[in-house]
């Protein structure tokens, strides 16, 4: 044995190594360590920015918890990064990976404000439903595009759904900026407000939390539902787990993309809508700050499980959050946010390595042995 | 890191090295006391070995027994926890694979990685620890197959190579490296019986010119044609030495089971209707190495298990793909399922006219690998015929479910936790008793099964076939493809022969001989003058 691999190993005396099983304890511990590491990075940053690291983390984490007020903010940013990332989970864990839940948000914001642009008066009480399901539609039909070419050309619906966002993007800023610009609205970029019958109610007196927070939490028990106690979401558990299986069952490999894309695109427009017809309350150019992307990380910090991801949102809502307010309070810049989440996604990745594998001291004997030639 | 002498433990007994005083040339490899431990199990307990100069020596055992994880250590893919492997005398510390390799060690895995994309030139090239070009190699790998009988295109890519070719380049790479001990982990389960009888050949060769060779099988016969010696381990401990020669198949089998195994029983029996039907089945394949299927035609009746046998790689896959209706055919008609046009199908569907079929892949085909044993019993018995009520109205019910996996576990013997265990979990063994056992008991009218016992203990083997034959019995119609011949000789009521995507006609197995199928196997369909006439095969 080389005097520079014993050297190694005195430094250093262990090897990763693969569990016999993976470790359920881990799976779950996974996402707390990576918000504790993701805490301890932002303590860091704030020392090296020169705040009181005491002082940044109270701004950061626990103010936006302190009133009534900032928890229904809470919820209300919650509200579409759960419905976004309950439906992609779906598809992820099917094999479906839908990255453009950004573009289906839109679209879905774009469909029920026509909606509530040109039929909000004439619906009546009718309005809001009628919205909802219109704005699902759009975010479905905008997934069944990369739906249609993967299921028909194989072309990647990674690519192809993020590229929609884009083009999404485009619609609305040519929406807004033309044909559906309020006449009276100054030149501003936006439509007409919304009438009163088609904005959401609010959930809490004082706070501007909607229902769409409690629709999230019900579709996230229905979720769960679907993917534990019917054959479809068995269908679609094992098309993700193991194709050949899928394949071998007689499971349609077309209907697994298209049913994954269509709830992911539903979901998506329903979290579009929801947030035009709830904090907005008219259409802009820009109707969310990329949750429909943060929402990628929420399916995966809540290990692309319900409950989890019901967790997650909440999580990632307080980054949104407490990011504001470093801007606000300690003039931070507002990128801020996204080093946040990007470091919990980084650090849930690292440790989501040790539910498969472990780290072990290297035994005395099988070094005995080893080293019985040096 | 180089291999030095050992040094003398102080805790260990001087026995340990040896005494270099002793009369004759030291054996090629001996192993002290070899024990591996892993976390939930002991994989070897305390083993000792000796493989003289030239000599033939098996390693005999049931799945799990210990073989492969030995033969790690010996090839340095392992280490053991205690114990002391002593290579011409010298004690060394074997630290990786090519250590080993320096030594003069060469192995053909049972499980082998190539590279996909890369051709098999390349792929070798990347194994061989001195780096030579791919260009190079090729006259040297098309010397080395043609002279050892294992023909190999050194230019063509491995993506769509089926599991034998892969063991072909796999056993070429090891002869080209000439090694002093050569490892072999069942190597002839892929092979025809003339290229079986040419692999002993060389072996015998090998034997001659020096070469001692470790000879990992669980086929008896072939152990007692070929090998001077035979270490049998069982549940991971040594289980007896033996002259294999000098034993029977039955003492064999003793002392790797540890208890006597009955033979099944095939009686006579008049076949009934036909329920499976090729007729002038073609496919085109998109895979550019795959095999095209041409006018095949084949009857399977009720109460009969015909037999399909052939080298890896002749269209076996195609077939069972398009059985299966996990590829469809170009018209309905090729294929019918209990007198249905079948052949555009899906695989569901099939199932729902009464089709029951366990491919040739257990984990992610068969069985999806992190599932429970009880979701797994929902994978295919959602859409059987057999009204097992696993779903209804498009829920799951899951106490069905895990009861008709309980069932099954019991019924076919098959070691795990319980239905909750992760299919993953089990051995390769137990996982296809499982999927044997969840496909007999949704009562298929027809049952199409790919190398049922593959890698399957004696044990294990002898529960499927007796599982197989009870069906036939009860009047199913059975096919069955399997690359061990002994198996379908054992099974079959006729055997038909797979070559080059091409089906010769089924015949009775009692008028077979072993090398008339070998002659199918092997012949070439560019002279189309097959006649199936006995050649003389001197064994």
């Amino acid at each position: 044995m080389s005097l520079s691999s014993q050297v190694l190993q005195a430094l250093w005396p262990f090897r990763l190594e693969q569990r016999p099983v993976p470790s359920s304890l881990m799976r779950l511990a996974s996402p707390l360590i990576a918000a504790t590491a993701m805490a301890l990075t932002g303590l860091i940053v704030f020392l090296i920015l020169g705040e009181d690291p005491m002082t940044a983390f109270q701004v950061f984490f626990l103010k936006p918890l302190s009133t009534t007020y900032d928890l229904g903010e809470l919820g209300l940013k919650a509200t579409p990064l759960m419905l976004c990332a309950l439906g992609l989970a779906l598809g992820f864990r099917a094999n479906v990976w839908n990255i453009g839940a950004e573009g289906q948000l839109t679209l879905g914001a774009i469909a029920g404000s026509g909606i509530a642009l040109f039929w909000g008066e004439a619906l009546g009480s009718l309005a809001l439903p009628v919205m909802m399901i219109a704005g699902m539609l759009g975010g479905m039909a905008w997934a069944a595009i990369p739906a249609f070419l993967r299921s028909r050309f194989h072309t990647n619906e990674i690519l192809v759904s993020l590229m929609l966002v884009y083009i999404a993007q485009q619609l609305l800023g040519y929406l807004v900026h033309g044909p559906w610009r309020d006449p009276d609205g100054n030149n501003f970029p936006q439509s007409k407000v919304f009438v009163e019958n088609a904005i959401l109610p609010m959930l809490v007196e004082g706070t501007r939390v909607t229902v769409a927070f409690i629709i999230g939490l019900l579709l996230a028990v229905a979720s769960w539902v679907f993917s534990t106690q019917t054959f479809a979401g068995y269908r679609m558990l094992v098309a993700g787990l193991a194709p050949a299986a899928a394949a071998y069952a007689g499971f349609s490999e077309r209907r697994n993309i298209w049913l994954a894309l269509l709830i992911g695109g539903g979901m998506a427009g329903l979290a579009g809508i929801s947030e035009v017809a709830g904090p907005i309350g008219l259409l802009q150019p820009v109707v969310s700050p990329g949750y429909g992307f943060a929402a990628i990380i929420v399916a995966f910090v809540g290990r692309l499980h319900p409950f989890g991801i019901v967790l997650a949102s909440l999580l990632m809502s307080l980054l949104y959050l407490g990011g504001e307010a470093a801007q606000i309070d300690l003039q931070l810049p507002s990128s801020i946010t996204g080093l946040f989440q990007g470091s919990l996604l980084f650090y849930l990745l690292a440790a989501d390595l040790f539910i498969t594998f472990r780290l072990r001291r290297v035994r005395r004997e099988s070094r005995a042995v080893a080293s019985a030639a040096s | 890191m180089a291999v030095r002498p050992a040094r003398k433990l102080n805790e260990r007994p001087a026995p340990m090295t040896p005494d270099p005083a002793a009369p004759g040339p030291a054996p090629r490899l001996q192993l002290r006391g070899i024990t591996k431990r892993y976390p939930a199990v002991v994989a070897n307990d305390h083993i000792d070995l000796t493989v003289g100069l030239g000599e033939i020596h098996a390693l005999l055992g049931e799945n799990g027994a210990g073989k492969s994880t030995l033969m790690k250590i010996v090839y340095g893919v392992t280490r053991p926890d205690e114990g002391v492997i002593v290579w011409e005398g010298r004690a060394v510390a074997i630290a990786s694979p090519a250590e080993a390799r320096k030594l003069g060690i060469g192995m053909v895995f049972q499980h082998f990685s190539l590279f996909e994309t890369l051709t098999v030139a390349e792929n070798i090239a990347l194994a061989m620890d001195d780096k030579i070009k791919p260009a190079l190699l090729v006259p040297r790998i098309r010397e080395v197959s043609e002279k050892y009988g294992l023909p190999v295109d050194p230019d063509r890519l491995t993506h769509s190579m089926s599991v034998g070719e892969r063991q072909r380049v796999e056993i070429v790479r090891c002869l080209l490296q000439s090694p002093r001990l050569l490892i072999m982990d069942e190597p002839t389960s892929v092979l025809t019986p003339q290229a079986v009888l040419k692999l002993f050949e060389t072996l015998r060769r090998l034997s001659r010119e020096g070469v001692s060779i470790l000879y990992i099988s669980h086929k008896l016969d072939e152990i007692r044609a070929l090998c001077d010696t035979a270490t049998v381990l069982r549940g991971g401990r040594l289980s007896g030495t033996a002259v294999p020669r000098d034993e029977s198949n039955a003492s064999l089998a003793r002392l790797m089971v540890g208890s006597d195994l009955t033979a099944c029983q095939l009686l006579p029996r008049e076949p009934g209707e036909i329920e499976l039907e090729l007729i002038n089945l073609s496919l085109t394949t998109r895979d550019p190495f795959g095999t095209q299927l041409r006018d095949l035609n084949l009857r399977v009746r009720e109460g009969e298990i015909v037999g399909i046998a052939g080298v890896s790689g002749n269209g076996q896959k195609e077939l069972l793909a398009a059985l299966s209706g996990e590829t469809l055919s170009d018209s309905a008609g090729m294929v019918r399922l209990c007198g249905q046009p079948a052949g555009r199908l899906d695989p569901a569907q099939r199932r729902g006219l009464g089709l029951g079929f366990v491919p040739e892949e257990r984990l992610g085909r068969g069985a999806v690998p992190s599932m429970s044993l009880a979701d797994n019993a929902l994978l295919t018995g959602a859409a059987s015929s057999s009204g097992t009520d696993m779903v209804r109205h498009g829920l799951l019910r899951k106490r069905a479910t895990r009861a008709f996996a309980r069932a099954t576990i019991a019924r076919f013997k098959v070691k795990c936790g319980s239905e909750l265990s992760a299919a993953s979990s089990l051995s390769g063994g137990n996982l296809q008793k499982f999927i044997v056992g969840r496909e007999v008991r949704l009562a298929p009218k027809v049952m199409v099964v790919a190398q049922p016992t593959w890698g399957v203990d004696v044990g294990a083997a002898l529960l499927i076939r007796q599982a197989l034959i009870d069906l036939r019995d009860q009047g199913v119609a059975l096919l069955v493809i399997s690359e061990e011949l002994d198996e379908l000789f054992m099974i079959c009521d006729r055997i038909a022969v797979i070559n080059q995507g091409r089906l010769s006609p089924t015949l009775p197995s009692a008028e077979l001989s072993i090398e008339q199928i070998g002659v199918l196997m092997a012949a070439s369909h560019a002279d189309e003058t097959v006649t199936g006439e006995p050649v003389d095969v001197a064994v």
